[in-house]
């Protein structure tokens, strides 16, 4: 962070270097759509620069980026469900649906060959507060501490949240595993 | 292996997918220097296309000064261009910029309609700021038009330059009126013959030949010989002794006229 408080513009040039996967990965997995995540992280990483910019050195010294960056990102989130729920988007209907992950479908077949779920899928269907935590946790990587400075909650809500979201994630899975080849996915809840 | 690294576990630490390449280039500006009419003219552009521009001698020849005010307008981080982007160097040499693709998310619905509509001026023609107005459906807001072209953050590719008063003063510009009228003499408006025809209250010149009324820099207005050049004060003067409106440069009646 040394670096933001000498020279801001080449200082966020590295910050975005070293936090792009972990905050994208965020956003990929709490929102499910590709190019939703690409806008939510780059307003993200707008809005931290933005305040950046009004932040002085001591202040830039004490962050702790990867948890500042993503509680921005989660704001965001937040702000852009919210706005799109006010004003419904319409004419949707011509442009081909978003795929969740573009990304190479041979790899992505294996990965979910290996594991035999469509995992990205699954996460969709946890309550907000469970996917949002079990996220952090397990695709992004960060501490049960770093989670709760995030969500400003206590460790415990963060932990309680992670668990009742796995144990969810594995009745959707034996779910799924049982209708393996239908695409009917009716989850008894 | 202990009871935390199970499938799902492992699973799920494999949904992590890198950010795409280019994704930075969402956030950040990029600027280059590139020649311009009067001089060297710094020029900002994110992926919308091009959202910043000054001539050198607006932020004293220094990018740390172009930088600085750019970062104080746009609150956006701004790093050096490897190369102009596509479609700038062409719109500098032929004067005209309607192919460029601009980034003016910051601009009202109607500021961006009066960059579009002065867009449209051809290299070395001027227009009065109520042609503008008149473009852009709003005849009576020559006014807002002028505070519009005021805070133009694309001059010169953006031609603000080309858009003048209708009593033939140069008027106001971002650079101030010696830029203007020097930009204009670049471009070869003959600014000694406009403001000789302006001082005979002369704002319109129509032919005889052809019939039509034009603005004085028209191009159809500087083929007409003096034998059968007839110049007037309004348009609604010209159209009452028979003439019709360049198809060109169609001159619209000046505000309050």
């Amino acid at each position: 962070m040394a670096a933001l408080g000498d020279d801001l513009d080449a200082g966020f040039v590295q910050l975005f270097g070293a936090h792009r996967q972990v905050v994208f990965s965020t956003a990929l997995r709490v929102c499910g759509r590709w190019a939703d995540a690409e806008d939510l992280t780059a307003e993200a990483f707008l809005r931290a620069y933005r305040a950046l910019c009004g932040y002085d050195r001591e202040r830039i010294a004490a962050l702790q980026p990867r948890a500042w960056l993503l509680t921005i990102l989660l704001n965001v989130w937040r702000n852009s469900r919210r706005s799109a729920v006010r004003r419904p988007q319409v004419a949707p209907l011509q442009q081909a649906p978003d795929t969740a992950d573009p990304r190479g479908s041979v790899e992505l077949m294996a990965e979910r060959r290996e594991t035999g779920l469509e995992l990205a899928g699954l996460l969709a269907q946890l309550p907000e507060d469970q996917r949002v935590a079990v996220v952090l946790r397990h695709v992004s990587g960060l501490s049960i501490a770093e989670i709760a400075t995030v969500l400003s909650c206590p460790e415990g809500t963060v932990k309680s949240h992670i668990s009742r979201g796995l144990r969810r994630l594995r009745r959707l899975c034996s779910t799924q595993a049982l209708q393996a080849p239908s695409d009917v996915q009716e989850v008894p809840e | 292996m202990s009871p935390d690294r199970d499938a799902l576990i492992t699973g799920l630490a494999a949904l992590a997918a890198d950010a795409p390449e280019g994704l930075l280039d969402r956030v950040v500006a990029r600027w280059i220097s590139v020649a311009g009419p009067m001089g060297p003219l710094y020029v900002a552009f994110t992926d919308h296309g091009v959202a910043y521009v000054r001539i050198g001698q607006a932020v004293g020849d220094s990018a740390e000064a172009f930088a600085a005010s750019f970062r104080e307008r746009f609150a956006r981080p701004l790093l050096t261009a490897d190369r102009p982007p596509a479609g700038l160097l062409p719109a500098l040499r032929a004067g005209r910029a309607t192919d460029l693709r601009f980034d003016l998310r910051g601009l009202t619905a109607f500021e961006q309609a009066v960059l579009g509509a002065a867009l449209t001026i051809p290299k070395g023609e001027m227009r009065p700021y109520s042609w503008i107005a008149h473009q852009v459906g709003r005849p009576r807001a020559v006014r807002a038009v002028g505070s519009a072209l005021g805070r133009n953050p694309v001059p010169v590719l953006v031609p603000c330059h080309r858009v003048v008063r209708s009593d033939g003063e140069t008027g106001d510009y971002v650079f101030g009126p010696n830029a203007k009228r020097h930009l204009l003499d670049t471009e070869g408006v003959n600014l000694s013959l406009v403001d000789e025809l302006a001082r005979r209250g002369v704002h319109y010149l129509a032919s005889d030949t052809t019939g039509v009324v034009c603005y004085p820099t028209c191009p159809n207005a500087r083929r007409i010989t003096p034998a059968h050049r007839h110049g007037f004060r309004t348009v609604e003067q010209a159209a009452r002794a028979g003439y019709r409106p360049c198809l060109h440069c169609r001159p619209v009646p000046a505000a309050g006229a």
